[in-house]
């Protein structure tokens, strides 16, 4: 064989090996469309077209705990929520960073609990929250800084190699996902349910021998508050409104010395929850831990009362190019309102939504 | 640095194209760099140590050699000088007295370097057993010392050079850089080969021009390599792990189970490794001696360990069995213990001895613990029983004439395996009375219990698992059985043709990264998600 | 070279040593065998092999295993 017919098909070769084990990975990628579909969040993102003033980031308490849809609904506020399953500080911090390559909002929520972590944590929740960022030196320094010591940034580049091992538990819809496709987790980042289940008190605090927050997840709060000064974007720090995971009056008091220091307004919501009218025996759907859509909405008009009155905001209801893309939204909510409440009538509880959604 | 990890693949991958990008008078000292890189890239931390260590016995070995060549040398040109004017007494006292030399100039070499081997393999077995005898308080302190990577491997390719040069078999290297790349070399670093100077040296040194038939030759048996070892070994050590730790739960009939997981697990493992490391030699051109030879289809012991780890094998057959039993020592006692004892037994005694002794080097050899020395000595006592049952053997062969038919030949192939499967039991066990205890429960409790169904599921692999393990060990068996067969690998076959080549390239490639059992994914961590 | 043969016969008495050059490169002699040949020829032609001769060219066949007997004792 002569040596340029070699060559043309070794890289025939090549290039089949490539697209084959680029199909293979995301074959093998999970694809979060049931029972666990916090995985799916963060890339949601990169597909809405929507001009976003206010973004929230942070853990699940703040996607299962504001109401976008009633942000516009009531006042007009585009807004998004980069939320993830236990977003490590250091994450918010490099999906702020992620966000601010798209578009500069005015006001960025972080909700603070995360700061209760100064190492990383699990290598599952990373995960859920780096697969679905786009590549960038931010997703390189999220994955850097997130890894714990039996990871490797080979896994993140090349996803095949952690998730290889699933060859014998792909199901249809890794198949049906292949591309991408189906519907969205979220709505404009917030993950609805529409279940009840009352606070029934939660197991006593522990005591902690060390009242101190990390260094580590101080630092990045402080590179947080740096990064939006630079970009013109007022942060505020947030505490949602649920009592559990505990968030200690020790470390309350840490965060608002720092806001005070930076300038920053710092509101935490369990004690204002009052205010806001929400009632934990009406609104959390798992005793307590988190929002149902009842309390996300009474949450939501709370918020956006508050960012109407001291925040030059667009009413985007009054655009007719973006409202038009949020009706898409509200009549997509209101469905998936509908879906969870009549199951909820039909069986008591929600059956394809949640855990129970296999 | 492990086979199996990233780190290696891509440093294996940047080596060989270094390696052929190079101009080629650079090729050998890009793999001398690379070798002693490779030191730092795996353990940057004890780097000095084990460079240290390496350098040593390098530098002691290729002195030693040049030392004994120039002796060589001057008692050549002497003899030629005064070749008329010395009486035949005469020369042979010079060359006794050049002998001597010689072999004074190797001992210090080979105690130097087996002081180093010792010192850092066993100094802590040695103190444990000692402290075994003596009282708490009085016991003594473990020093910290670090085993220097593959100082086994390439001490005793070290002093299998400097005994052929003053056996006058191996011609002393001149460049100490060239020497010490053949000490260093990387892919052998970890397992071997334990190779030969001269069988190395040609193609080592040599210039390679890229040849794309030797380099698929060599991507493929790496390719096979890692097939091995990660689809079936590194799946396999999950089964084996549970097997060998919880021994109240897996006696009896586990046993064998676990008889047959280990004797899988490591050949996969360690041809699957040799493999790898012939393969990258292979890749750039380089020869190095095979390590194994389809040692499962071997049919009796001898043969077995002339069929498995070749080159420890041969390097204790020619510098210590041969030696040993030759020597006029041993000669003297052979003929005493003929005359004493008759034809029969007395022939033998000495080999015996001799074998002993080589038994027991190897199992020392293999590591500083009980359990490897008994090992060892298992092979020699098997090894003696076969030989001096011989006879019986024959008799019954003669009664029965079952030697010729074609079903004999595999049962003598089924019983060797089980056998040395049994022995290597040893390896598995934490100690040497639970593997006795072991070996003797699968006898007396052959089943597998009454929650026998329940306690192999807890072993920790699927349905699916044993089903890849499964469908692996049927075709390596298979390419095996192939090999035995035509005499030839079946590579061979498949790099006659480009696009073959490459389509099995691209084949394996994919089914190593899908069905093996590497990364995240086969760690205890399962993707289980609780409420947070 | 008669007497070699004897003892390499009594070892193997279904090989034709005469003939087969080998003897090493196809295993028929083991390294067992080779030092029982090396206690033999000690015994009955007083020439001492030693470990540096125990190479494969040296017993492939009877033929070279005389001619290493005939060089030896020469020495």
């Amino acid at each position: 064989m002569k040596k340029g017919k070699k060559i043309i098909l070794f890289a025939a070769a090549f290039i089949v090996t490539l697209i084959l084990l680029w199909l293979l990975t995301l074959l093998f990628m999970p694809k979060y469309r049931r029972g666990i579909v916090e995985g799916a969040m963060i890339a949601e993102y990169y597909e809405d077209r929507k001009p976003h003033e206010v973004i929230f980031i942070g853990d699940c308490e703040v996607y299962e705990n504001i109401s976008t849809v009633e942000l516009y609904r009531e006042y007009g506020i585009s807004s998004y929520i980069r939320g993830s399953a236990q977003q490590l500080i250091w994450q918010s911090y490099y999906l702020l960073e992620d966000t601010l390559r798209y578009e500069t909002p005015k006001v960025v929520f972080f909700n603070v609990l995360s700061l209760k972590y100064n190492e990383p944590q699990n290598e599952a929740y990373n995960r859920m929250t780096l697969d679905g960022m786009r590549w960038s030196s931010s997703k390189w320094n999220a994955v850097q800084a997130s890894m714990t010591p039996d990871e490797d940034m080979v896994d993140y580049l090349f996803p095949l190699l952690r998730y290889h091992s699933r060859w014998n538990e792909l199901t249809s819809d890794d198949i049906r996902y292949m591309f991408g496709g189906g519907e969205n987790v979220t709505i404009d980042g917030y993950y609805m349910r529409c279940d009840v289940k009352p606070q029934a008190g939660f197991p006593k605090a522990p005591v902690l021998a060390d009242y101190r927050l990390g260094e580590n997840a101080m630092n990045y709060l402080s590179m947080m508050a740096d990064l939006c000064e630079e970009h013109g974007v007022t942060l505020i720090l947030m505490k949602a409104p649920t009592e559990y995971p505990y968030w200690y009056d020790e470390w309350d008091r840490q965060v608002r010395e720092f806001a005070q220091e930076r300038g920053l307004e710092y509101f935490n919501y369990v004690d204002l929850r009052d205010e806001a009218g929400i009632d934990m025996s009406t609104d959390t759907y798992d005793s307590g831990l988190h929002l149902n859509v009842f309390g996300a909405e009474k949450l939501a008009d709370y918020i956006g009362a508050y960012l109407s009155a001291g925040f030059d905001l667009t009413d985007y209801r009054n655009d007719p190019a973006v409202s038009s893309m949020w009706e898409e939204d509200c009549e997509a909510y209101d469905l998936l309102m509908q879906r969870q409440l009549s199951e909820i009538e039909e069986y008591g509880e929600l059956v394809s939504f949640g855990a129970n959604a296999i | 640095m492990l086979f199996t990890s990233y780190k290696f693949v891509l440093f294996t991958a940047l080596v060989i194209l270094a390696y052929y990008i190079v101009p080629k008078k650079l090729q050998w000292p890009v793999l001398l760099v690379s070798s002693l890189g490779f030191y730092w890239y795996a353990d940057p931390e004890h780097l000095p140590r084990y460079l240290g260590f390496l350098l040593i016995t390098a530098v002691s070995a290729w002195v030693c050699g040049l030392l004994i060549g120039r002796a060589d040398d001057i008692s050549k040109a002497y003899l030629l000088e005064h070749k008329e004017s010395l009486s035949k007494d005469e020369k042979k006292a010079y060359k006794d007295r050049v002998k001597k030399k010689k072999v004074l100039i190797m001992v210090l070499c080979l105690l130097l370097n087996l002081g180093i081997l010792s010192v850092t393999k066993y100094t802590s077995f040695v103190i444990t057993n000692i402290n075994s005898f003596l009282k708490a308080s009085k016991a003594i302190r473990i020093p910290d010392l670090i085993i220097p990577m593959g100082i086994s491997f390439y001490t005793f390719r070290t002093l299998g050079y400097i005994i052929d040069v003053k056996r006058g078999t191996c011609k002393p290297e001149k460049n100490l850089f060239k020497f010490i790349l053949f000490v260093s070399f990387f892919p052998q670093i970890v397992q071997g080969p334990i190779s030969r100077y001269n069988n190395v040296a040609p193609t080592l040194f040599e210039n390679h021009s890229f040849d794309d038939k030797v380099f698929f030759s060599g991507i493929l048996r790496i390719l096979f390599g890692y097939f091995k070892k990660l689809v079936v070994a590194e799946r396999l050590v999950i089964a084996v792990k549970a097997l060998s730790e919880d021994t109240e739960l897996y006696s009896g009939g586990f046993v064998f189970i676990a008889m047959i997981f280990y004797a899988a697990e490591l050949y996969c493992d360690f041809t699957g490794g040799i493999d790898i490391t012939i393969g990258i030699a292979e890749a750039m051109g380089i020869k190095l001696e095979e390590n194994f030879n389809l040692p499962f289809f071997s049919k009796n012991i001898k043969e077995y360990w002339n069929r498995w780890h070749i080159t420890m094998g041969s390097w204790f057959t020619d510098y210590i069995f041969y030696p040993l039993s030759v020597s006029p020592r041993m000669l003297k006692l052979s003929k005493v213990s003929r005359e004493k004892l008759g034809k029969g037994i007395g022939k033998r005694v000495t080999v015996y001895i001799s074998c002993f002794l080589v038994w027991l080097a190897t199992g020392v050899w293999h590591g500083a613990a009980w359990n490897f020395i008994v090992w060892g000595l298992m092979n020699f006592v098997v090894i003696m029983a076969s030989g001096e049952l011989e006879p019986l053997y024959e008799k019954f062969h003669k009664k029965f004439g079952l030697k010729k038919k074609k079903g004999y030949a595999v049962f003598e192939i089924i019983r060797t395996f089980l056998l040395m499967s049994m022995i290597r039991m040893f390896d598995v066990y934490r100690d040497v009375p639970l593997t006795f205890c072991m070996i003797g429960s699968m006898f007396v409790h052959p089943g597998l219990g009454s929650n026998g169904r329940e306690a192999f599921a807890a072993l920790g692999l699927t349905a699916a698992d044993y089903g890849v393990i499964g469908a692996a060990v049927a075709l390596i068996f298979a390419l095996s059985t192939y090999k035995a067969i035509k005499g030839e690998d079946i590579r061979g076959r498949i790099l006659t043709k480009f696009p073959l080549t490459l389509a099995v390239t691209s084949v394996l490639i994919i089914t190593v990264l899908v069905f093996g059992a590497y990364g995240v994914g086969y760690d205890a961590n399962q993707f289980i998600y609780n409420q947070f | 070279m008669e007497e070699l043969i004897e003892i390499l016969q009594e070892l193997h008495s279904d090989v034709d040593f005469t003939t087969c050059e080998t003897l090493i490169d196809d295993k028929i002699l083991d390294s067992f065998d080779i030092v029982s040949i090396v206690a033999e020829v000690n015994d009955r032609f007083d020439v001492q092999i030693p470990a540096e001769e125990l190479l494969p060219e040296n017993f492939n066949s009877a033929r070279a295993l005389w001619a290493l007997i005939e060089r030896l004792g020469d020495e």
